[in-house]
């Protein structure tokens, strides 16, 4: 179940964000943000929703696409594109954790 | 005022051009970028490259900063009576800010990169800045909430709506239920707003640090077991640290080493749901220093044992020269 954001909160799935908190939030202004969820970068609970609610998560990758965004000068296409690809590392840097947790400390 | 060199920053000459200046801004931001690198430092070392590119880009900005002069790193300097910057201000110190600081009040912000700025209107609204820091935890820390003090010195509007760096504390509360990599958005608890504009956001990104027994991964905990032989072979009730006290847990005759033994609901608690899992990795260790009696024991057992631990071999040592 997912709840407004409090004064603290954690980013996840468990809180929610609108459309325009989350531009307020990530300095990303709305059409990049519109243009984002059409390449599939960026994705709200719901697409068919008349208003766009995003998980709070969304909040940490947007504001890092903003510095990418700003720091580099990349359009939507390209932002969306290193997005994907910074996702899947943080995947696969899960993986690689996860699976270290699992060594034996003498085996290492 | 301490002086910066943005041209050595960026590798640079200072008679570089324009495009000789964006092509080494974008060759040094791609290697050292936070967001892209993982290199120790990579955010110091972006944020000098940023903000020497964020003054040299703007030609109006770029010719403020060659009217400085050219210094040593490091040095202090005032800038030049007739320098054209905000030095006529009454109550204006430069001992006080960052150069940084003072070319972010030259002019509008021109949009990224970062360290550009706001232009300081004295009736226009600004917002505080955001802040994230990293905020390293221990796991009883990160399990049970803690309160964390983080030193920053950060750009603050002051009256005249110019910025100027001072020393804060930022005490920020974590709930229990971190782990690694997780965010925590502080609301209000970032820089302060000018002129009405809203108090930026502290953003914590907590890393947890090492602990002697326990390696997360997610909410979950592993931890070695070491076992004795016969404890693996027969059987036992062992005693297991975890975060809230020790526990007993059986472990099944038979057990090889590797094996996982989960204790559910052991690992580190999640903001929501249920904890997350505590598991003992078996080790099986033998003795390194053998009593007579162990040795008389183990020599029995291993004449007596019809085990095979390398059955398995077997196809391949039959055909080996």
């Amino acid at each position: 179940m997912q709840s407004e954001l409090e004064e603290s909160a954690w980013l996840n799935e468990h809180y929610s964000v609108t459309l325009g908190e989350l531009a307020m939030l990530s300095g990303l202004p709305d059409d990049i943000l519109r243009e984002l969820v059409d390449c599939g970068a960026l994705a709200p609970v719901s697409i068919e929703a008349e208003h766009w609610v995003f998980s709070a998560h969304c909040v940490v990758t947007m504001r890092r696409a903003e510095r990418l965004r700003s720091d580099f000068e990349l359009d939507a296409n390209a932002l969306a594109v290193a997005l994907s690809f910074l996702e899947r590392i943080h995947e696969l840097e899960e993986q690689l954790r996860a699976a270290r947790a699992q060594i034996p400390r003498r085996a290492r | 005022m301490k002086y910066k060199d943005y041209y050595q920053a960026l590798g640079l000459a200072r008679d570089a051009s324009a495009a000789d200046i964006k092509k080494a801004y974008r060759k040094l931001a791609q290697k050292h970028h936070p967001d892209v690198s993982k290199e120790a430092g990579a955010e110091d070392k972006f944020k000098e490259i940023a903000e020497a590119y964020a003054t040299l880009k703007d030609t109006d900005k770029r010719a403020a900063y060659d009217r400085l002069g050219s210094h040593a790193p490091g040095q202090d300097f005032h800038p030049p009576p007739d320098w054209g910057g905000p030095s006529g201000d009454h109550g204006f110190r430069f001992e006080d800010i960052d150069l940084s600081d003072l070319f972010a009040g030259l002019g509008g912000r021109a949009g990224g990169p970062r360290g550009g700025g706001a232009g300081g209107g004295a009736n226009m609204s600004l917002p505080g800045e955001d802040f994230e820091v990293n905020a390293r935890i221990s796991l009883e820390d990160a399990a049970n909430g803690t309160l964390v003090e983080l030193n920053l010195s950060v750009p603050e509007y002051d009256a005249n709506g110019r910025l100027a760096r001072k020393p804060r504390v930022f005490k920020a509360r974590i709930p229990k239920g971190a782990t690694n990599g997780q965010r925590l958005r502080l609301r209000g608890k970032g820089g302060k707003g000018f002129n009405g504009g809203r108090e930026g956001d502290l953003y914590l990104n907590i890393e947890l640090a090492p602990h002697p027994y326990f390696r997360p991964a997610g909410h979950d905990l592993y931890i070695d077991l070491p076992l004795a032989p016969w404890e693996a072979a027969l059987g036992a009730t062992v005693p297991v640290p975890t975060l809230s006290g020790s526990v007993h847990l059986k472990v099944p005759a038979g057990t090889l080493a590797g094996q996982k033994l989960r204790l559910s609901k052991r690992g580190l608690p999640r903001p929501e749901g249920e904890p997350g899992d505590l598991f003992a990795i078996a080790q099986v260790v033998v003795p390194q220093d053998l009593t007579e009696r162990e040795r008389e024991l183990f020599s029995e057992l291993a004449a007596g044992s019809k085990f095979d631990p390398r059955s398995h071999f077997k196809v391949e040592t039959a055909n080996a020269e």
